[in-house]
């Protein structure tokens, strides 16, 4: 990983470096460096397979953080690279032409956290939900318990029970966390 | 504000069932509305019990023992129905079978969870289903949403859509309950209190109502036997 790394940072500008174990690292990138990068490890470097492309809502930040994790069957080795997207304009680079199975997960992106990718199959058409009226809601800012209460009826005597309290009192049982 | 930014994000009628002009095989074009040529969308009607009492009190005890579920698994309830399918708990032995269709069955399980877009088709294949039919809700999801009851998906009182006859409750109820279960709504039906096909029909208005609420992309008729 470590020798695949310094021959990566030879060709292109990569940037803040996570190894996370021997066999899987992440690398932060531009966008601009995203599609040579990959095509360059699908075609060079033997990641053959998209594993997933999944975003991460850092809202204090005002960032999405895009991350498309490649695999490299024969070496076993798997490589996250991360682009972060501006949350008021999400907007990112399509890369369906690299691996097929992409459009799948850029619908669901479009979808669930309102990321667009310019020029990928069928990226406007409903994915999973059908008829949503809010804002997509994988967003943070996106309260799903309030959208719940308003949108839907609740039957009312719904009661929660800490399980720590609950043995306490009633079974006599001490100890866990304060 | 909110009702407004529905109206305008309201997604429209779907390109296989806008009206369009066919060429049949021998090569004369005609006109298809499918919402109205595909569907028959007269309204529900309540069905009357039989002339004397006694009857009606057979032909419960006769429904009562042939309870036909619809093979529709909503949620991951549906996964406790598949050991009464087996030797060990053998529900075949008090008259409940399950079909593939709607219109070979008169009781609906809604197993588990149900997001907005499964009520859609629940509600389609609830609808398709012979008078007299039953709803029987499987799971804590089915009641006051289980552990679903903060999601932005799923419906939270499964009696809102449709009229339910038995509640299992349990996450998940072991096939035992689902038998007790069955065993419970066969007294409903012989006591003759299970009429939800008429309760449905007599506050049709109601259900739709709320029905149109949760299911935004409504594309289909209001009634479709």
């Amino acid at each position: 990983m470590r020798t695949l790394l310094a021959r990566l940072k030879e060709r292109f500008a990569l940037g803040p470096i996570t190894e996370q174990r021997p066999d899987l690292a992440f690398v932060t990138v531009e966008r601009e460096t995203l599609r040579p990068l990959l095509r360059h490890l699908r075609d060079a470097e033997g990641f053959t397979h998209l594993v997933l492309l999944t975003a991460v809502d850092w809202i204090e930040e005002g960032l999405f953080q895009l991350t498309w994790l490649v695999h490299d069957r024969r070496r076993a080795r798997d490589i996250g690279l991360r682009v972060m997207v501006a949350r008021d304009a999400p907007v990112m680079d399509a890369v369906h032409d690299l691996w097929p199975t992409a459009a799948t997960y850029q619908r669901e992106l479009k979808e669930m956290f309102g990321i667009d990718f310019p020029g990928s199959p069928r990226i406007d058409e409903e994915f999973i939900l059908e008829g949503w009226v809010d804002i997509p809601p994988y967003r943070r800012d996106f309260d799903t318990l309030k959208f719940s209460e308003e949108t839907f009826e609740h039957r009312a005597g719904r009661g929660t029970t800490d399980p720590a309290t609950h043995m306490r009192e009633h079974l006599g049982i001490q100890g866990g966390s304060k | 504000m909110r009702d407004e930014d529905m109206n305008e994000r309201r997604i429209g009628v779907r390109d296989e069932l806008r009206k369009r002009i066919v060429k049949g095989p021998d090569g004369i074009e005609f006109e298809v509305d499918p919402i109205s040529d595909y569907y028959c969308d007269a309204r529900p009607e309540v069905r009357p019990g039989a002339y004397a009492g006694i009857v009606e009190s057979l032909f419960n005890w006769a429904r009562s023992e042939s309870l036909w579920i619809l093979g529709f698994g909503t949620g991951c309830g549906a996964i406790e129905m598949r050991p009464l399918m087996t030797p060990r708990f053998d529900a075949y032995r008090y008259g409940i079978q399950w079909r593939p269709t709607p219109r070979q069955a008169n009781l609906f399980v809604v197993s588990g969870y149900l997001s907005v877009k499964t009520l859609k088709r629940v509600i389609r294949s609830y609808e398709q289903m012979q008078n007299p039919k039953y709803v029987v809700g499987l799971g804590s999801c089915t009641i006051n949403g289980g552990m679903y009851w903060d999601s932005y998906n799923t419906i939270k009182k499964l009696d809102q859509y449709l009229p339910v006859d038995v509640y299992i409750a349990g996450c998940m109820p072991r096939p035992e309950a689902l038998l007790a279960g069955f065993e419970e709504l066969k007294r409903i039906i012989r006591a003759g209190k299970a009429e939800g096909a008429n309760l449905y029909a007599e506050n049709f208005d109601w259900y739709k109502a709320n029905q149109k609420r949760v299911i935004h992309d409504w594309d289909m008729p209001d009634y479709n036997w």
